[in-house]
């Protein structure tokens, strides 16, 4: 045997109307509907087998950062694996107060896009292993890019993009990737903003490109529709790790069930 | 001097966490308190000698580690020779080694371990995906109380440097990673042990580990 593929659920928490921390679940970074309690998720997810977890706060508000870090404590209190915590992180002091409140690993977007000798920073206070750098990619088919695969006959770069997808940065995702790497990310989590939510498949050919290019594990999020689509990231794309929220949350798949699929398919998993 | 609150769960034994400045031990202590232990997190070497058991936790580089635990460096080769169990974790374990090439090949002079289970730590090759990142299998090649109920488990790992000892039998458990490397150390006594992965972090198994520790301590 040898390391497995890691699958793991991750949980988007925002503040109810009362203020209280949620789990919301979206399509295509919008629409976000109330899925449970984050304690409570967590718990049940570590029962049912997942290797890790996301958090991401998608708060960002002050108010919103203070409830997540608590909400951190009480996973962390509970749950004996990995917690990677996202959202807001753009200083090694938002580093420092996470990793404190019992987060293995932060997941950092934007703020390593806006400045990033963050990562740097981060990795030589706290070490590579536990800065993991997080792109929302969106494919482009203009000539902006550096790094062209081929999508449905077409040629296309991805663009790294802030706040949702919504807005362009300019910067090619392997290019970034390279950066990130070279300057101590421990990890690389591939979002995508034309697959999240739609529950066909992952970005094949982002994942593979970002794969390719770096020698970091690479997390690939964003379109998961069910152990099948596991199966491609892992075999076809060569992602060490599938990430997935709304098939996990809706019980559409259990975890022990995709990892069922995958033991039965040849791909090294623990279970 | 701190514990986090313990639920119901009565004490079996009392554990010191070492506090050196590196890492986050709030897990860890969390998941000893979990195996039964009573916690006491500190850098007070009156305290070492006090406990049933020790535990050197720590992440980051090798140099820094050795470092920073200079000032206690005496006290913990005193636990070792007490016959108190002390158990490194991941950067904790390394240190129970002599020397490490993270500490050599950093253009500084060397820094050496506490030499308890004589041996090197050494990268993985190049080409090879670094940090070894994730859930390994452990294969048990040898009896210690540490391991009971854990043999063909899998643990979680995230280390670019893992041990070499001078001598075979210093190894209980080995893991694969393109290479076999040994995952569990132990010194010929018996007392002095550790782990490459993160018991804290690896679930069930890892809390089984605690417990396996905690009962150690506890049978002293």
């Amino acid at each position: 045997m040898a390391l497995t593929k890691r699958i793991i659920p991750c949980i988007d928490v925002d503040l109810d109307d009362d203020g209280n921390p949620a789990v919301y679940t979206g399509v295509h970074f919008e629409d976000l509907q109330y899925t449970g309690d984050p304690v409570e998720m967590a718990k049940a997810y570590n029962e049912s087998g997942a290797d890790e977890f996301v958090f991401l706060d998608i708060t960002a508000s002050a108010e919103g950062r203070e409830t997540m870090l608590d909400v951190v404590k009480q996973v962390a209190d509970e749950v004996f694996i990995p917690l990677t915590v996202g959202g807001g992180i753009r200083t090694t002091e938002d580093i420092k107060e996470t990793l404190r409140a019992g987060a293995d690993k932060v997941s950092i977007t934007t703020g390593a896009l806006e400045r990033p000798e963050l990562i740097n920073e981060g990795a030589r206070a706290f070490g590579n292993q536990c800065i993991v750098i997080s792109v929302d990619a969106k494919r482009r088919f203009d000539e902006g890019g550096e790094h062209y695969v081929e999508v449905d006959g077409e040629s296309c770069w991805f663009e790294c993009t802030k706040k949702g997808g919504r807005e362009g940065t300019g910067i090619d995702v392997i290019e970034w990737a390279k950066e990130a790497e070279s300057r101590g990310a421990g990890e690389l989590f591939v979002n995508s903003i034309d697959k999240d939510g739609t529950k066909d498949g992952y970005d094949l050919p982002l994942t593979e490109a970002v794969c390719e290019a770096v020698d970091t594990p690479v997390i690939a999020s964003s379109g998961c529709g069910g152990p099948e689509d596991m199966y491609d990231v892992f075999t076809e794309a060569g992602a060490d790790a599938g990430l997935a929220a709304s098939i996990f949350h809706f019980d559409e798949h259990s975890i022990a069930e995709t990892k069922e699929y995958l033991d039965d398919h040849d791909v090294p998993v623990r279970y | 001097m701190s514990t986090l609150a313990a639920d119901a769960e009565q004490s079996l034994a009392s554990v010191v966490v070492v506090d050196y400045g590196l890492g986050n031990l709030r897990s860890v202590t969390r998941g000893l308190e979990r195996a039964g232990a009573d916690v006491e997190i500190t850098d007070d070497p009156d305290a070492f000698a006090d406990a049933d058991g020790v535990v050197l936790p720590g992440v980051g580089a090798f140099r820094e580690g050795v470092e920073n635990a200079d000032p206690i460096r005496e006290d913990l080769l005193a636990v070792a020779e007490r016959g108190q169990p002390l158990f490194g974790i991941c950067l904790g374990m390394q240190m129970l080694l002599t020397a490490s090439e993270e500490g050599t090949t950093d253009g500084e002079s060397a820094v050496e371990g506490l030499d308890l289970i004589p041996g090197t730590n050494v990268r993985f090759d190049d080409g090879q995906k670094v940090p070894h990142m994730g859930w390994n299998e452990l294969s048990v090649e040898r009896d210690h109380p540490l391991v009971e109920g854990v043999d063909g488990e899998y643990a979680y790992f995230v280390h670019s440097y893992y041990a070499v000892p001078d001598d075979e039998a210093s190894t209980v458990a080995n893991t694969d990673y393109e290479r076999e490397f040994p995952s569990i150390v132990a010194n010929e006594a018996g007392n002095v042990f550790g782990t490459q992965f993160h018991p804290e972090k690896s679930g069930e198994t890892g809390l089984q580990i605690l417990r396996n520790f905690v009962e150690l301590c506890a049978d002293r």
